[in-house]
């Protein structure tokens, strides 16, 4: 009894850190835990999903029991035992997805609230359309209506499956191939929710589109699939937000996204994730195993990852760009923070097939506690590449002795022509600049968020507006308690 | 306004301050000089509460607060400001967005709101011209890539933005021309008001040209030697200290 109090006092401090930890109590859907070809089956047939789509999940998991989990990472990671997760969880209980708000439970609109999503199209934020992902199922799209008016399709990947077959079926796995990797074959064989995008040629989509993503259920993991395509001329910015409920266990989220830029079309993806991460003792958390690949399929066109990643026990994702098309352009703007016990091996590939192809990396890794933070890129000119161009820039930031901060680049180049940049640079936070800061009346929390998002502004300032203010204030609430 | 009270202070477990005495009225200009190592950084250092010194024994007392329970952001905001001896550099922080963080949390602190983005840039169009400070400085990152004197300015432009009770100057006058000396100087007095107290630590006279003490103290081996008038710094200037250390009997 006597080691009740403190124990209750840490959970509180722990708690506070992590304002989306809360669960929702609402009746859930979950298909036995174990992954065999009936799970498949029975995911694929709760979904209505066409034979052919059954069949390339069959492929994918045929192919995925011949692999082995990757380990080359410089992370450690637990055994996960595949078979002791659930594959499928629905919220909504519902076999069609709900048509208007009066279907969707008021616990999942209270919870979406709660999280800063108002599902009501009246109380959104300004131009911003929002499709909601609880566990394995979407929730609601918002203004799809106002959306398709101008052609535009963005819903759920289930009913894209549904509503426009043909799409789904000439782009799924063009990008990453259900053979792609360990957590691609994993996904491509039990991947649930996700959303979908068409953009068609010469729209530019008049607001951001954004897909949230939460877990809820225990014992689930989440494999989400998103695909979006922008034809020639046009434009999207795509926003993603991520949070969990804090979990003693480790929950797995492994998810695709696919883009397909044509020509002259741009896309804009951002990322906020911020995932459990685990309590301050290392215990819990979600392990964030993410393939996420884009191809600048036409000439001239733009695709750019702008990602802020605060979150997860352990980070293992390159969000990477094939730059195909002739003249196309790609970037890739990283925040990646790590604090007590996490682990983030995080970076880019950008492949450069096209002539005078163009691509930017801008990488601030920051460390503090216990955690250890790598950064991973791999920058490769082919052959026919002709006049290639990659500028890239990895910086580390420290806080602290007891962390851990790793950049491993790699170039593979096969054209003379090609001009190709790397810089790095890592520093440390030192105590006489607290101390400064301190003097003039700014507490030391306060002081780590200014330096912080000093040098994180570069990538900050690429995120939309709102985002980037909350992106702020999660920098600094993620390293809360790391100094002092 | 300010008390010290056999204030006895270490770094590393080496003592330092060996027992200062020092009373500070509203108003007054104090001067403590005194050959190198003999503990005037220290003294500042403590004053603002820097971690890396240890207060070992004695009290300090500010407006009748305990200093030394004080975290060093709220010495600040009680009115505390330190004129540094050597300014850090914070890069990637630009200087308006550090002084709108501290001029904030000083009103936060006194229960006022914040200021709005237009009446914070129109208090530092004001304030930067008490020391002629660049337009483009106050757009850079906090002192990174400031001359000498630059920094110096920086720190007297920024004494001016939080309107401090009590206002260290340490070695502010090191590594300055004459220029430039004239302008920190001249600053300084500019925000002299009969409420206000200072606290100028200097090597030399030159600085005392410009910034007039009321009394002035000689700091030795962490103890207060000698206290005297204006006079006291002249004779330092003409003689050096070594007529002290024999007054001492050394």
């Amino acid at each position: 009894m006597q080691q009740e109090e403190p124990n209750k006092y840490l959970k509180e401090i722990t708690a506070e850190k992590y304002k989306y930890g809360f669960t929702t109590d609402v009746q859930t859907d979950i298909i036995p835990v174990g992954l065999n070809e009936d799970v498949i089956r029975l995911i694929s047939a709760k979904k209505n999903e066409p034979e052919w789509l059954l069949e390339f999940r069959l492929k994918a998991y045929r192919h995925w029991l011949t692999m082995e989990m990757p380990t080359w990472a410089h992370l450690t990671i637990p055994e996960i035992d595949y078979q002791s997760i659930s594959y499928y969880a629905d919220p909504t209980k519902k076999k069609e997805g709900p048509k208007s708000l009066d279907e969707v439970d008021p616990e999942l609109i209270k919870t979406f609230n709660k999280l800063g999503i108002p599902l009501e199209e009246r109380l959104a934020l300004s131009g911003m359309a929002v499709d909601a992902v609880m566990d394995s199922v979407s929730v609601k799209t918002t203004f799809k209506e106002t959306l398709m008016e101008k052609g535009i399709i963005f819903c759920s990947f289930s009913e894209a499956v549904r509503e426009h077959p043909d799409l789904v079926k000439k782009y799924l796995g063009s990008v990453v191939g259900y053979r792609d990797n360990f957590f691609a074959s994993l996904n491509s064989a039990v991947f649930s929710d996700g959303s979908f995008v068409y953009i068609p040629k010469g729209v530019r989509c008049p607001m951001e589109l954004s897909t949230y993503f939460r877990i809820n259920a225990a014992n689930t993991g989440q494999f989400e699939r998103t695909l979006i395509i922008a034809d020639d001329d046009a434009y999207v910015s795509y926003l993603e937000g991520c949070t969990a409920p804090m979990r003693d266990e480790n929950q797995l989220h492994a998810a695709i996204v696919e883009i397909i830029v044509h020509e002259r079309a741009e896309v804009k993806y951002s990322t906020v994730q911020n995932w459990y991460p685990g309590d301050s003792e290392g215990k819990g958390g979600v392990y964030n195993f993410v393939t996420k690949r884009g191809l600048c399929k036409g000439n001239d066109s733009k695709l750019s990852w702008t990602q802020v990643e605060t979150g997860s026990a352990i980070t293992w994702k390159y969000p990477s760009c094939i730059l195909a098309g002739d003249n196309s352009v790609a970037e890739f703007y990283s925040v990646a923070v790590t604090n007590n016990y996490q682990q983030a091996d995080t970076g880019t590939k950008m492949i450069h097939l096209g002539k005078n192809t163009k691509s930017t990396i801008m990488s601030k890794g920051i460390s503090a506690g216990k955690s250890q933070n790598s950064y991973r890129g791999l920058v490769k000119v082919a052959e026919k590449a002709e006049g290639a161009r990659n500028y890239s820039q990895c910086d580390s930031l420290l806080l602290g002795d007891k962390c851990g901060a790793h950049t491993f680049p790699y170039m593979d180049i096969h054209n003379e022509t090609a001009v190709v940049e790397h810089e790095a640079t890592t520093s440390k936070i030192s105590e006489d600049q607290l101390f400064y800061c301190n003097q003039r009346g700014i507490s030391t929390e306060d002081a780590i968020g200014l330096i912080v998002n000093g040098y994180a502004k570069e990538v900050i300032n690429k995120l939309p507006m709102e985002f980037a203010v909350e992106a702020q204030k999660l920098l600094q609430v993620s390293l809360e308690g790391s100094v002092g | 306004m300010l008390e010290i009270k056999d204030l006895h202070a270490s770094i590393n477990g080496k003592e330092i301050l060996k027992g200062i005495n020092l009373t500070v009225k509203p108003g007054e200009v104090h001067a403590i000089m005194g050959p190198n190592g003999s503990g005037k950084s220290t003294l500042s250092s403590v004053l603002t509460g820097n971690p890396a010194f240890e207060v070992t024994k004695g009290s300090v007392h500010f407006y009748g607060k305990d200093l030394l329970e004080l975290p060093p952001e709220d010495r600040s905001r009680e009115g505390i400001f330190l004129s540094f001896q050597y300014p850090v550099e914070i890069p990637g922080v630009s200087m308006v967005n550090f002084m709108r963080t501290a001029v904030n949390e000083h009103r936060k602190y006194k229960g006022l709101a914040a200021l709005t983005a237009s009446e914070f840039l129109k208090l530092m169009r004001e304030k930067r011209a008490v020391v002629e400070l660049d337009n483009k400085l106050a757009n850079r990152s906090v002192n990174e890539g400031f001359s000498g004197g630059e920094k110096k300015r920086n720190e007297i432009f920024q004494m001016a933005m939080l309107e401090p009770r009590l206002s260290i100057l340490d070695e502010t006058d090191s590594g300055l021309d004459i220029d430039a000396l004239r302008i920190v100087a001249n600053g300084v007095n500019l925000l002299k008001t009969p409420e206000n107290s200072t606290i100028v630590i200097t090597h030399y006279q030159r600085l005392l040209d410009y910034i007039k003490p009321d009394i002035v103290h000689v700091l030795y081996q962490g103890k207060i030697v000698k206290t005297a008038g204006p006079e006291l710094a002249l004779e330092l200037e003409e003689k050096g200290y070594d007529w002290i250390k024999k007054e001492l009997g050394e």
